[in-house]
């Protein structure tokens, strides 16, 4: 078995004739396994007026099944050392999990035996349940929970996929049912979405054997089409405020819809965040606010391309006063770089950091799990690893001037402010 | 360079010593072409002294701001053009800076590690622009509930010792320290004799060893820096702290006086916390990654499975003075916090009764065990490791770690939790939530 990654990532890959499809990645460089088994079914598939019941069937998926009761999984897990963490986003559900080698296969058996057989007892949903309002009224607190959602909801709308809460209300949580969940687990968790990859000290052809094996006779209904409806909102200048008594600091989430994953223009979208807000300690909005003004511990962009039109968000937290000062400062970097575009200096830099930061995406077995998850749903090629730099390097200036200039209009943006003594409304 | 150290076959580790007393250990892994760089510092919040709480983490923070040799605008660029991160964290015990990149900018890695070293500049408008940086950080802190009654806890817990106020330091300090309190704190405790590099990735040790001597020959040995010798007096009996603030969720935590990573009693009580809470990573950055298995721990099954509390956790480092063992729960919405603090004591009472099963602590053992392999799952967790341990504990912990959890007993967890987790050496803190008006 090859244990180095030095030299790229060499995935073996499987489709099952049910739709699934396993992905293995052989490295011995210790001796434990990563699972990530993604079905595409996150809180884009909640029932219309009903978000969080992907959520809540994420926490009680794995508490109970037909065969075994939650206390014999819990002990199932705890005995090898293991964490079984399920969790959705906007289009996944994910079972995660790391083991030593020696348990994978039980562990292999236990992922399976939850996500196809899960009971959902009525017990276990009044424990989770009262953790997830925990959780919601946890966000409530949380400055930048608060910001984060209100952005996503002045971008999309409150009923779109992308802008209503993910994890629901407190209002919805206390009626999704069991029926819900049930239904939820029986249209969604099926094999035609599911990938499966294993990455670690295993052997590729005997794991792809193992999971056919354990997924032959799982039968589903065939895969969707997932169409994201455009944002809903129109692009202007929106400012939400949410005031916050008792916190110290103001939390600010700034943005606009971009593009989507599978857009043409997505490496120079990803070089053009990597100059606004990443590059060092936050690329030129850090240089600003951070480093010259002092006003920030932490200002920074992230650019995290989805299935639909995605989020390019800005995100800063201040001292309540230097509110209006930290929007100026991200409207002036935000404006400079649409009308004049980066450098070449900054285009040579960010290509570098970037290109040579592909080895540090696969350093360890989870982080490469995730990526070849992104492949996979993505359809980028299991060779995306060593194509990336290509890529990259292909991106021109004026690909990303063209993006900066399309996208970069303070009179765009949305911007939610979170915190203590907030001023204005919107 | 003298060579007082040899190879370990048990750890694949290569130290040795420079003659101005830096420790360079080395660990080849050829698995990817990346390479981790840490500095180790021995010095952290509790070297400070009144008035200079978060003079350490200050000091970190200006340690990215340029040297004589790298002007404070080229400092951003050197590990980047190579595709590296780099960054730093500062605690009680420990500074420590850290680069990962390409196997390519090992020399440049070094390199900046020997300017911070020996030649940080420490501008003055630059230290006061940190400062609110700084006090940005606290504030971004403070906005969470449960960090806020930490800080509250740990802060009681203590009176003698500088364990007890945080690393980040008190807001007053922060207002009133000046450059020459930062650069003075800088040139006693950033001496190669205070200090650990780690090389772990794709190198040759030979080769690094080279490198390391090129970049750091040069700097003098200095005075060994005084340390503030303080022995926190025996706690006599509970001690308690209620925060009444805006919010909408309850926390609780209860913390117990711990014993230092030297003292025989640190592994039994790794072990005890591992049947109380599941087992997590034993150093510091470890210690966070993931939620620990934890569905059959004992306060996990006492308050999250009977709906009291939503999350239960345990936390235990290896620390050079006894530092402290800390329970944290946060309140299902609706539940009182007294309830919760008297189910997790309850728990604790009821071990301290009858002792722990041998099959939990089966469990506990096979699940450190698990923990120290996932551990080692990239060259930046185990170089870090490798400093951590080095720092805090020295270089026979690491080692030795394995072997000295499988030789705990159950009457030794028996033992710490009566003598250990009694209610005279508890300190208990609550967060209540007040609505917003």
């Amino acid at each position: 078995m090859s244990s180095s990654l030095a030299a790229g990532l060499s995935p073996v890959r499987h489709t099952l004739s049910n739709g699934a499809t396993a992905i293995v990645q052989e490295s011995s460089a210790t001796p434990a396994v990563s699972i990530n088994a993604t079905f595409l079914a996150g809180s884009f598939c909640d029932p219309d007026g009903l978000p969080g019941v992907a959520d809540l069937t994420a926490r009680l998926v794995d508490r109970g099944t037909a065969r075994k009761s939650a206390a014999a999984i819990a002990e199932e897990l705890d005995k090898r050392g293991v964490a079984l963490r399920v969790g959705t986003t906007r289009h996944r559900m994910i079972f995660s999990s790391t083991c030593l080698a020696e348990d994978f296969d039980d562990v292999l058996e236990l992922i399976v035996e939850v996500a196809r057989w899960a009971a959902f007892p009525e017990a276990e949903l009044v424990k989770r349940r009262a953790e997830s309002i925990t959780v919601l009224r946890q966000n409530e607190d949380n400055p930048s929970v608060r910001a984060g959602e209100a952005l996503s909801e002045l971008l999309y709308g409150p009923v779109h996929p992308y802008g209503r809460p993910a994890k629901g209300t407190v209002a919805t949580l206390e009626r999704i049912d069991r029926d819900a969940l049930v239904k939820f687990h029986a249209d969604e968790i099926r094999p035609a979405v599911l990938t499966a990859v294993v990455v670690g000290d295993v052997d590729a052809a005997k794991t792809i054997d193992r999971v056919c094996e354990l997924l032959a006779d799982w039968n589903g209904g065939p895969e969707r089409p997932i169409v994201v409806p455009p944002p809903a909102v129109p692009a202007v200048r929106r400012v939400r405020q949410i005031p916050m008594p008792g916190k110290s600091q103001t939390d600010i989430a700034y943005g606009f819809t971009a593009i989507r994953r599978l857009d043409p223009r997505y490496h120079a979208y990803w070089v053009l965040n990597n100059i606004l807000g990443q590059f060092g300690l936050g690329g030129r909005l850090a240089d600003n606010i951070r480093e010259r003004q002092g006003m920030a511990y932490y200002a920074f962009s992230e650019f995290n391309a989805n299935v639909g039109e995605s989020p390019l968000v800005v995100r800063a937290g201040v001292d309540p006063k230097n509110v209006d000062r930290t929007i100026e400062a991200i409207d002036a970097e935000v404006r400079a770089l649409g009308l004049q575009g980066p450098t070449d200096a900054e285009m040579d830099a960010s290509r570098s950091y970037l290109i040579g930061s592909i080895p540090r995406l696969l350093e360890t077995n989870e982080s490469i799990a995730a990526f070849l998850q992104d492949c996979e749903q993505f359809d980028l090629g299991l060779d995306y690893d060593r194509r990336l730099a290509g890529l990259l390097n292909a991106v021109t200036i004026d690909e990303v001037r063209a993006a900066a200039a399309e996208i970069l209009h303070p009179e765009h943006a949305a911007v939610a402010v979170a915190g203590p003594e907030t001023r204005g409304g919107e | 360079m003298h060579r007082r150290a040899t190879t370990s076959i048990e750890s694949r580790t290569v130290s040795d010593q420079l003659p101005n007393g830096l420790k360079v250990v080395v660990q080849e892994v050829h698995t990817v072409p990346l390479v981790s760089v840490w500095c180790w510092y021995r010095v952290g919040s509790a070297d400070e002294g009144p008035g200079l709480t978060g003079a350490s983490h200050w000091v970190e923070h200006m340690n990215f701001k340029g040297t004589v040799n790298i002007p404070r605008e080229q400092m951003k660029g050197i590990v980047e053009r190579f595709g590296g991160m780099w960054n730093g964290y500062t605690w009680i015990d420990q500074t420590t800076y850290v680069e990962t990149a390409g196997r390519d900018a090992l020399d440049q890695m070094l390199f900046l590690e020997a300017e911070r070293m020996a030649y940080g500049l420490y501008e003055p408008a630059e230290c006061e622009s940190e400062r609110t940086v700084i006090i940005s950080e606290l504030q971004g802190g403070e906005n969470d509930p449960d960090q806020l009654l930490d800080t509250e806890v740990t802060a009681t817990a203590f009176r003698a010792h500088p364990y007890g106020h945080p690393t980040i330091g008190w807001l007053e300090d922060l207002g009133a320290m000046t450059r020459d309190d930062l650069y003075d704190y800088y040139r006693r405790f950033y001496i190669p004799n205070n200090a650990t590099l780690v090389v772990v990735g794709d190198v040759d040790a030979t080769d690094v060893m080279k490198r390391a001597e090129k970049h750091f020959a040069a700097i003098p040995e200095g005075a060994m820096p005084q340390r503030i010798r303080a022995i926190e007096p025996e706690q006599l009996g509970e001690r308690r702290v209620i925060i009444e603030r805006e919010g909408t969720t309850g926390y609780v935590k209860a913390v117990f006086r711990a014993p230092a990573a030297s003292e025989p009693d640190f592994f039994p009580m790794l072990v005890l916390d591992a049947v109380l809470t599941g087992a997590k990573g034993v150093n510091l950055w470890s210690s966070f990654r993931g939620v620990p298995p934890q569905r059959k721990a004992r306060l996990y099954t006492a308050l999250v499975e009977r709906g009291l509390a939503s999350t239960v956790s345990g936390a235990i480092l290896p620390t050079v003075q006894p530092y402290l063992y800390t329970l944290s729960f946060t309140a299902i919405d609706g539940v009182s916090l007294a309830d919760v603090e008297r189910a997790a004591l309850d728990e604790i009472e009821r071990i301290q009764r009858t002792g722990v099963e041998p099959s939990e602590v089966e469990r506990a053992r096979h699940q450190l065990r698990a923990r120290l392999v996932f551990d080692n799952d990239s060259v930046t967790n185990i170089a870090h490791q490798l400093g951590y341990f080095e720092t805090v504990a020295g270089p026979r912990f690491l080692p030795s770690l394995q072997r000295r959890i499988n030789e705990v007993t159950l009457e030794q967890i028996w033992d710490v939790a009566r003598r250990r987790l009694t209610s005279a050496h508890r300190t208990v803190g609550w967060f209540r939530p007040t609505s917003r008006s």
